[in-house]
């Protein structure tokens, strides 16, 4: 048996280390290791985004990123979106308006969403669609979540003037 | 995925030295969305990933007004990011912008693109038309090698056991010109081309094109050159005419086959279509830089 490797990352601010194996994605290693099961896995091939996470401030799919490229790089999954107790207000607006069913596709959307509003702290309709295109949702036909997305922009920009 | 070893190298030598003793059952990791995807799903078994996202020359991202130089590393989102590539290269980022979803162009690279040689890539007809050269190191040698000389067929290339893809060179055009990149695909998004088609026209102070290039994705077994059509935009004003001239060469240069994503009949017709809408977005292009 091949010698596991040694990574040492920050996952969500906080600095992580972990063994793995070359084989094993980013996405095994944050569910199967670290116990951050927020991030899902749907497809396991990079086209539906369930496991949407950032990896040094970009989008990645963890599941099309190997464990052992970690090294050095700072990971933001879904778990980091909430200070605390505190939720994010894509994530308020999201359970206000109902903008989830099974919640599959939640995490991946939320970790999208922050990244575009990060961006672009007021996109237009047609934005938002274009930048949550990579997160599919077979439940909810996408509506809500866009409504909820360009509500939490607006109240986010509320906070802070 | 089946075991294999890992390997990130620091340096251009590293990695190609690390690629000639993989004897072919090495590979390259950039983005990793071809590649993972493959060895996931059983097509690809591998001895050796050689990770090059640790070398600096694989992740430059220059631009000296001259020529880009773009390592063969560098995703997607930072060709977008950058302040003055779109102005310069429009074209060019119309196609790497088409790529997959925000979570792909965060990893994915052009230099993987071209590499992966899928017939169908959207970079290479863009990178063909303005004319875009491979850097390649090698245990011997370093190399360079255009674009439209790269693929030798579906997924192969011209590069040779521990040979690594370190740069593309791309010029820019010189000042009255214009690229464009358009393709055809059933949804707006996140799809594979049916047909794809780069070009990039020069036109001197009287609106003449003097300089004309036209490459096809999708419609043969490598993205092509269509010089029969270039010859028949030079010395015209781009004008109808002469588009429909050029989209006749498109189509009759055009190789297609039948597949799940089009019969080999609609594909020659939209390599038609494609390439006069595109030399039409190109022209204006020119015509504002002029």
């Amino acid at each position: 048996m091949a010698r596991k490797s040694h990574v040492s990352t920050i996952v969500n601010g906080e600095p992580i280390e972990f063994l793995c194996d070359p084989p094993q994605t980013l996405l095994e290693v944050l569910r199967e290791e670290l116990q951050l099961t927020g991030t899902k896995e749907g497809c396991g091939t990079g086209d539906c985004g369930a496991c949407t996470i950032t990896l040094d401030g970009r989008l990645a799919c963890a599941c099309l990123v190997l464990a052992v490229e970690a090294e050095g790089r700072s990971i933001g999954t879904v778990e980091g979106i909430a200070s605390g107790e505190h939720l994010h207000p894509l994530q308020k607006k999201f359970l206000e308006e109902a903008a989830l069913q099974c919640g599959v596709c939640t995490p991946g959307l939320l970790v999208a969403a922050k990244a575009l509003l990060d961006r672009n702290p007021q996109p237009t309709e047609q934005e938002v669609r274009y930048a949550l295109a990579g997160n599919l949702c077979r439940c909810t036909g996408y509506d809500k979540v866009v409504r909820a997305v360009l509500d939490a922009a607006v109240e986010i920009g509320g906070e802070s003037p | 995925m089946k075991s294999f070893r890992y390997e990130a190298p620091r340096t251009v030598e590293e990695a190609v030295a690390l690629l000639a003793k993989g004897n072919g059952d090495a590979r390259v990791l950039a983005g990793g969305t071809d590649l993972i995807v493959q060895m996931r799903t059983g097509v690809r078994h591998l001895r050796l990933i050689v990770d090059v996202k640790r070398i600096p020359e694989t992740l430059r991202l220059e631009f000296d007004g001259t020529v880009l130089r773009l390592g063969a590393a560098v995703p997607c989102a930072a060709i977008r990011e950058h302040r003055e590539l779109r102005r310069i290269f429009p074209g060019f980022l119309e196609a790497a912008e088409l790529i997959g979803s925000e979570q792909i162009q965060g990893r994915a690279s052009v230099g993987g693109n071209v590499c992966n040689a899928s017939p169908a890539a959207d970079t290479v007809p863009a990178l063909i038309a303005l004319g875009a050269e491979c850097v390649i190191a090698g245990p011997e040698r370093t190399r360079s090698v255009p674009v439209e000389a790269f693929a030798t067929g579906p997924g192969e290339t011209v590069l040779q056991t521990g040979e690594l893809l370190v740069e593309l060179r791309i010029p820019a055009p010189p000042t009255g010109s214009g690229d464009a990149y358009l393709r055809f695909t059933p949804r707006t998004e996140m799809d594979i081309a049916v047909v794809g088609a780069g070009v990039c026209v020069t036109l001197d102070g009287e609106g003449r094109c003097t300089a004309a290039r036209v490459a096809l994705g999708a419609v043969a077994p490598t993205a092509i050159r269509v010089p029969a059509a270039e010859e028949a935009l030079v010395g015209t004003d781009l004008g109808t005419e002469a588009l429909e001239l050029a989209a006749e060469e498109a189509r009759a240069a055009a190789r297609p086959i039948d597949d799940l994503r089009a019969p080999a009949w609609y594909r020659r017709h939209l390599a038609g279509v494609l390439t006069r809408r595109s030399l039409a977005i190109a022209r204006d292009r020119a015509m504002r830089r002029a």
